[in-house]
């Protein structure tokens, strides 16, 4: 298992800038949430380190273990052990969530049947009670935003990353505590390293990071523990105008 | 230019060295036994015909046809086809060999160029009859005994004419006459080849019959001719799927399709469409559908470089219902022009069209579609749906649809849609591991799948595996 290690990130879209000098490394089995208000450019970094191609880095590092993930596609980044649930998962026509699994796990060279996958994925969707149906409905179209959570989870858990973003979890309160409890499951016994992005408080009550980072205006303008949660949630972002 | 990381891509303009990236490009080495010089005059239709000793009723109408054909002027709508060099392409092609019926009897070089688009295979597994278009006339051909003791015919258009003499007179050119448009005419001047099927009153034929039609010759021309009959209440699908080998200079392909539906009659027929990039795919293909019939139109677009084809239905009886499904996939070079026509002539006659179009690389797809209920077709209902997917900046997509509606009492839905691939669809799937391309393929067959799941699973293995192919050779 590997570490992720930012350096110095600077990132603009469209040339404007959305993160400077954003530096933090995260170990296998740590939990680090990253706090901001809204358009502090928590998405923009996730994005940034899983590739988008909108993203542009300006400066600095990004990597994984040894690999240099900038110089990397998307699907390279992935295949090296990264993942991102994302905070909008797009819908894929056609397509079902059993499909793509297929081909992302053949993918990594792995020897998938679709009738093993199938198993594997029900009784994964059981463990985190989603929906039979969902299953072979086309991904993410006319989901509600904690199935879409849920199925964004699940994925995580048949690709098995070294390094998992998840990104902003939501209000549904039964999705929010499947991302924590498999959050920290996944620390805990896969070593794998998580980054928790999100804006209320009460997921951290759940997940109980070992860090927490706070994003605004596209600078880490401070981090600590849980503390800093309690503290956040009386005063708000307002401390640090 | 790929959106993604770069990578390294290979591009290919020489048409001659297409071949070496084109799965079913490879021209094989045939002898000729007849090979008309190039271009067209009456002593070349003469000739053919008497080629063919055929009965004077039909040299009769071939020539007519090619007075039709020398007077018409060409459709000054739809793709470029001002650059096909008439003059330069050989209109009548015999192979050295006879018709085969079994399998050992086909000449080993033959043998071997079925063997590449898997005839043979597929036979074996589930199909009814199979009969392999080689060039201009049919070398092998098969039917299940089963079929034969039903009354179930189906032969070459040729073969057809000489044991069914009375049943093509009767129907031939009823559908599509000669003088249709300029191509039905040169079709019906010069013609070779093509199916001839006939259902018997009843009959309902429970396996494709499938026919796979080749060109191999370069610049030969291929005009074949289809003629399906379907009596009352009989029920039939007719596969026809294509591919031709590389060449180093443009081919026609000019094909007339007609088919007759009685009272209560089924008829399917499925195109699989993958001439290779130089082909101009002209082709007219009609049906009449009598009293409760129903005619349905599988229509899958992926090769040629110019493609126009509406598949129609003319429904003259009562409660006559005509569907097309209409696939097409334009990539570099490529121009598909495709779409279906239903003219409703008779009272609570129902049609649907679906339309699925890919344009990428460059290519265009264009939706061509008219619906037409005349005077007297009361309580007629027609859906017409287009989705477009377009996968970049340099490919178009254009639709082009025409409603004439004569009659009050009718329900017409429309709808259309045009989508961009989306950049977050792509990033999405590559973020889960999928190269750009295995993503650009999931995401195109996932718009393509509500037409696939209405075809035969077989054909839409076949397709799912040329659009994957196709999305492989992607510039992106």
């Amino acid at each position: 298992m590997s570490s992720l290690r930012l350096a110095n990130l600077t990132v603009s879209v469209a040339g404007r800038t959305v993160l400077s000098d954003v530096s933090f490394s995260i170990k296998p089995g740590e939990i680090v949430a990253l706090m901001g208000p809204n358009g502090s450019g928590k998405s923009s970094l996730a994005n940034t380190i899983m590739g988008h191609p909108a993203y542009q880095v300006v400066k600095g590092k990004a990597s994984l273990g040894r690999k240099n993930l900038l110089s990397l596609s998307p699907d390279a980044r992935a295949q090296a052990g990264m993942f991102l649930a994302f905070q909008y998962p797009v819908g894929i026509t056609g397509v079902n969530v059993r499909q793509m699994l297929l081909a992302a796990l053949r993918a990594r060279g792995l020897k998938f049947t679709a009738l093993g996958l199938k198993q594997k994925v029900e009784r994964e969707a059981r463990a985190l009670g989603i929906k039979p149906e969902l299953l072979t409905r086309d991904l993410n179209e006319g989901f509600s935003g904690g199935e879409k959570k849920k199925m964004e989870i699940l994925q995580l858990r048949l690709l098995e990353p070294q390094v998992a973003i998840l990104d902003d979890s939501g209000l549904d309160i039964d999705a929010l505590k499947t991302v924590a409890a498999n959050a920290k499951d996944a620390a805990k016994r896969q070593k794998m390293a998580v980054l928790v992005i999100t804006h209320y408080q009460r997921l951290l009550n759940y997940l109980k990071p070992d860090r927490v980072l706070v994003l605004k205006d596209g600078k880490l303008v401070d981090q600590g523990g849980m503390e800093l949660v309690k503290r956040l949630e009386q005063h708000g972002y307002k401390i640090y105008d | 230019m790929t959106r993604f990381a770069a990578k390294s891509t290979k591009v290919t303009s020489d048409v001659d060295k297409l071949g070496e990236t084109y799965a079913l490009g490879h021209a094989d080495r045939i002898a000729y036994a007849y090979k008309a010089a190039k271009g067209l005059t009456e002593g070349v239709v003469r000739e053919l015909s008497s080629q063919k000793n055929e009965p004077k009723w039909m040299l009769g109408y071939r020539l007519q046809a090619l007075v039709r054909y020398l007077s018409m002027g060409m459709p000054l709508w739809g793709g470029n086809i001002g650059e096909i060099k008439f003059d330069d392409i050989h209109y009548y092609l015999k192979p050295a060999v006879k018709s085969a019926r079994s399998w050992e009897d086909v000449p080993k070089e033959i043998k071997q160029t079925f063997e590449k688009i898997g005839v043979p295979q597929a036979e074996k597994k589930m199909l009814a009859g199979v009969t392999g278009q080689f060039d201009s006339e049919k070398i092998y051909g098969s039917l299940k005994a089963a079929l034969a003791q039903k009354g179930v015919v189906f032969l070459s258009m040729d073969e057809g004419l000489r044991e069914y003499p009375e049943i093509v007179k009767q129907y031939f050119g009823t559908i599509v006459p000669m003088g249709d448009n300029k191509l039905a005419a040169l079709n019906s001047a010069v013609w070779s080849g093509g199916s001839f099927v006939y259902v018997p009153p009843g009959v309902e034929v429970g396996l494709p019959l499938q026919a796979y039609f080749r060109i191999n010759s370069q610049n030969a021309g291929q005009f074949e001719r289809t003629l399906i009959v379907a009596e009352a209440g009989s029920k039939v699908h007719y596969v026809e799927g294509c591919s031709a080998p590389a060449y180093s200079s443009g081919s026609l392909h000019s094909a007339v399709v007609e088919i007759i539906i009685k009272p209560g009659a089924q008829v399917q027929y499925t195109t699989v469409q993958n001439w290779y990039r130089n082909v101009y795919n002209l082709v007219t293909k009609r049906a009449r559908v009598e009293e409760e019939g129903q005619m349905r139109w599988i229509d899958g677009n992926l090769g040629s470089k110019l493609t126009m084809k509406y598949p129609s239905c003319f429904l003259v009886g009562r409660k006559a219902r005509g569907e097309t499904l209409s696939i097409a996939m334009a990539g570099a070079g490529q121009h598909q022009d495709a779409g279906a026509k239903m003219i409703h002539l008779a009272p609570e006659t129902t049609s649907q069209i679906i339309s699925k179009s890919i344009s990428k690389a460059g290519g265009r797809a264009s939706y061509r579609g008219l619906v037409q209920i005349n005077k007297g077709a009361h309580h007629s209902r027609s859906k017409v749906v287009c989705d477009a997917l377009i996968l970049d900046e340099h490919s178009r997509s254009d639709t082009y649809p025409t409603n004439r509606i004569l009659e009050n009492q009718v329900i017409l839905e429309h709808e259309a849609t045009v989508s961009k691939i989306g950049e977050e669809q792509l990033f999405y799937l590559m973020s889960r591991g999928l190269e750009e391309h295995a993503a650009e393929a999931m995401i195109v067959n996932g718009f393509l799948e509500p037409v696939m799941k209405q075809i035969p699973l077989e054909y839409a293995v076949e397709m799912n595996r040329l659009v994957e192919l196709e999305m492989e050779g992607s510039v992106g």
